[in-house]
């Protein structure tokens, strides 16, 4: 559990000087350690996510090709991903003489520390998380729209016509479907009444069928499409758009840098797909809760295991649509969004606040 | 006010989409295209130039580098012409082979279309699923040949030799078990005849499998229907053939339309499209899959009731067997002028084309009565096809001059030659 320092008690003035005159106790400096510890645990297993995730995408996709996918590094080819990240830390960062050297460089930073940060307020399991915030799910959206910023300024920086294209796409598109997700994300809250990740799981629980997807069905679609469009993954990957402009925004990229946005963006998928297993999935809630023998039989599973199940689930689902579906077109996108998505998650949150204001089913009736 | 000025964006020739070595100069609004300039050129191997410096039998393998993904079929056009202006004609069972492998060759063509146009539209499985099947045929190629792709198959008054009684097997290695070895090698323990029927049998549900896929894919449709028309008009104006014409709804056809080989006695329907777009261009050249295995099927029921020879005994052309060298006299001359010098052709020029898989490929032979071709030219049928893109890429996005190019199936063999 993670205590946070108690300025109560303190007055005023006491406050103004405290960081300088305080002395600071050993406890204090144990608890920052903690937190640091806490932290670095998180990004670690995070960057082991991600590293993982590539290799599973590659050999799902392999699958689904009927193919193998990478097998000679390790066995099974389970090295890949070092020997991948050892690869792209020897190559050099290229600078393309045109491009504006300082947001060249900070653009991949930007990808990639929004999709860190916003790590910070998903719970695993019940008191499990970095920072308990009355305002997660605002918190969290916030900082999966900053991301949009390092890809606009990668584009931009980077002086050439196809990054250019794919930064416009990102953004036009990001921004879009930001919006839908958010329609998504506001029938949530108004389903959970509360913005806190923790309090939404914890309304979900008395089994599967009181989980958010049912009631919220529309909008789960929604959150996940959206969540599909916001991450710049097929169908949706105009911003990269392989064959049309190449690769987008980070078509000048190389080595770490390249190597950055890639972190950041799967960084991102294992994100949304935690989100939505935890919106709408009913998080580290066991599924066999409430139903006779399994819920005993199943009781000892910790619930970090479920929450990971459900988002691996989540993140396969990214992997089988990249390999089944084509990409869609830059306008055909918008118009999705914009007119599909949007009016579906503003009738169903009418919906839904019809459901609250007349307590429907088990969902809506506390 | 600052003045507005329109991007120009250079695509290609490094390009994922590209094709190959085409590179396009887009002038965009936005990314709406104004203007489309196709730059060819960078893949120019002056094979019409150096046709003009080789006995005429040299040259077959220069054909199948034209057209790399249909190679049978550029050789079944040249050997054609030699044919027509020598005056021979190859026996029945070479026409029956020639048909079977130019049918087999139109699906592999097709086979590579379908998944470099579902790739460059995003759809990446079909690519793979497209060439596992491509993986057989090319084994059809070797067993035939003993090239995988630039077979040099057909021969002025005939094919080579006749289909082989055994397919070449897979060998173990340390990668595969051998029991995984047994299984890819089931269907391989027949004739080259039982392996190409096998595949007839699986290929209708393959074929299935790739539709599944793509056909009634809503964003499959968003993104190729009412894509690229070309009304039947223009369509004919601008020189289309095959599939892009079929696809604007005229049915043309050279295997019905002028017969050549044993088309005559094939059943087989022609698809064609309704408006002209991308996707119908890609249900047109679907259904050609199935029909040219449909072809195949009955190819190979006439092979195995009739065996014969599959070269002209015409032995001032082709050359005459071992067994009567080592005998005869006149035998041996034959065999060693042939491989000097080669052959003559008379006087004159001759036209020869065939249904390509892109269109029409045709051969203008031109002969001073020397054993070169005074000139050879070659029409691609791609050609026109790529001069029409500026025309139907106008008013469309960047993204569909990708569909559009991919669905008019570009090889820049054959276009810069």
């Amino acid at each position: 559990m993670i205590r946070i320092y108690d300025f109560k008690g303190v007055s005023n003035q006491e406050k103004k000087n405290d960081f300088s005159k305080r002395e600071y106790s050993v406890q204090d400096l144990l608890l920052l350690v903690w937190i640091v510890a806490k932290v670095l645990l998180v990004v670690i297993c995070l960057l082991g996510v991600v590293a993982y995730l590539t290799l599973a995408e590659r050999k799902v996709i392999g699958f689904i090709q009927s193919r193998i996918g990478p097998n000679r590094v390790g066995p099974q080819g389970l090295l890949q991903p070092i020997a991948d990240a050892l690869k792209l830390l020897q190559k050099e960062i290229i600078f393309p003489t045109a491009s504006n050297k300082y947001l060249f460089i900070i653009a991949p930073i930007l990808t990639m520390t929004p999709a860190l940060a916003a790590w910070a307020v998903i719970p695993f399991d019940q008191g499990m998380m970095l920072a308990n915030i009355n305002a997660g799910v605002l918190f969290l959206f916030a900082m999966t729209s900053l991301g949009v910023y390092g890809v606009l300024i990668s584009g931009w920086s980077s002086n050439s016509k196809y990054a250019l294209f794919g930064a416009l796409r990102a953004s036009a598109q990001t921004i879009s479907y930001e919006i839908a997700m958010g329609f998504a994300l506001v029938g949530v809250l108004m389903a959970a009444d509360s913005m806190n990740l923790q309090e939404i799981v914890l309304r979900q629980q008395g089994g599967i069928w009181h989980w958010y997807w049912l009631p919220l069905l529309p909008l789960f679609v929604v959150y996940w499409i959206s969540a599909m469009a916001e991450t710049n993954r097929a169908p949706f990957d105009v911003s990269e758009g392989e064959s049309e402009i190449v690769a987008g925004f980070h078509v000048e990229y190389s080595g770490m840098s390249f190597a950055l946005f890639f972190l950041g963006e799967y960084a991102n998928m294992a994100l949304l797909s935690f989100v939505a297993a935890l919106l709408f999935m009913g998080g580290w809630l066991s599924p066999f809760e409430g139903i006779p023998f399994l819920a005993q039989a199943f009781a000892w599973v910790p619930g970090i295991i479920w929450l990971i199940l459900k988002a691996s689930f989540f993140l396969f689902l990214y992997l089988w649509v990249r390999a089944t579906f084509p990409r869609y077109r830059y306008d055909q996108i918008m118009y999705l969004g914009w007119k599909v998505l949007i009016p579906v998650t503003i009738v169903w949150i009418i919906v839904v606040g019809f459901a609250i204001q007349f307590g429907v089913g088990p969902w809506f009736s506390h | 006010m600052s003045e507005l000025r329109n991007y120009t964006l250079n695509f290609g020739p490094q390009h994922p989409a590209a094709h190959g070595v085409l590179r396009l100069i887009m002038e965009v609004d936005g990314e709406q295209i104004l203007r489309l300039d196709p730059h060819i050129g960078l893949l120019h191997r002056a094979t019409e130039k150096l046709a003009e410096t080789k006995p005429y039998n040299q040259s077959i393998g220069y054909m199948d580098r034209l057209d790399y993904v249909s190679m049978m079929c550029n050789e079944h056009a040249y050997v054609r012409a030699i044919e027509k202006l020598y005056g021979v004609t190859p026996p029945i069972r070479a026409q029956y082979i020639r048909t079977m492998f130019d049918e087999i060759t139109r699906i592999m063509n097709h086979l590579l279309w379908l998944g470099a146009h579902a790739i460059d539209i995003g759809a990446m499985t079909v690519f793979l699923y497209a060439f596992r099947e491509r993986e057989d045929l090319m084994d059809c190629y070797e067993a035939v040949s003993g090239a995988r792709m630039h077979a040099t198959y057909y021969r002025p008054g005939g094919v080579y030799r006749d289909l082989p009684d055994k397919m070449p097997q897979y060998e173990a290695s340390p990668y595969k078990k051998s029991a995984e070895i047994e299984k890819m090698n089931e269907n391989r323990q027949g004739s080259l005849l039982d392996f190409i029927e096998d595949f007839t049998r699986r290929f209708p549900g393959l074929v299935d499998e790739y539709e599944t896929l793509l056909t009634d894919n809503r964003i499959w449709k968003q993104r190729t229907v009412n894509i690229g028309i070309v009304s039947p008009e223009r369509a004919l104006a601008l020189g289309f053939t095959g599939p892009m014409l079929r696809g604007s709804g005229i049915a043309w056809d050279l295997r019905r339309k002028q017969p050549y080989a044993a088309y005559d006695q094939m059943d087989f329907e022609i698809p064609i499209g309704k408006t002209g777009d991308c996707y119908d261009r890609y249900l047109v050249r679907v259904e050609e899959l199935r029909q040219s295995n449909r072809i195949i099927k009955q190819c190979i029921d006439w092979l195995r009731k009739n065996p014969g020879p599959v070269m002209t005994d015409n032995t001032k052309i082709a050359p005459p067997k071992r067994v009567t060298m080592k005998k005869d006299m006149e035998a041996m001359i034959h065999h060693f002028k042939l491989f000097t010098e080669g052959y003559t052709l008379p006087e004159g020029e001759a036209y020869a084309a065939v249904e390509h898989p892109k269109g029409e490929f045709g051969v203008y032979l031109v002969s001073d009565g020397a054993n070169k071709p005074y000139r050879l030219k070659i029409r691609a049928a791609g050609f026109p096809h790529l001069a029409a893109l500026d025309e139907m890429c106008r008013g469309h996005m960047i993204a569909d001059v990708v569909a559009i190019l991919s669905s008019q199936d570009i090889v820049f063999g054959e276009i810069d030659r």
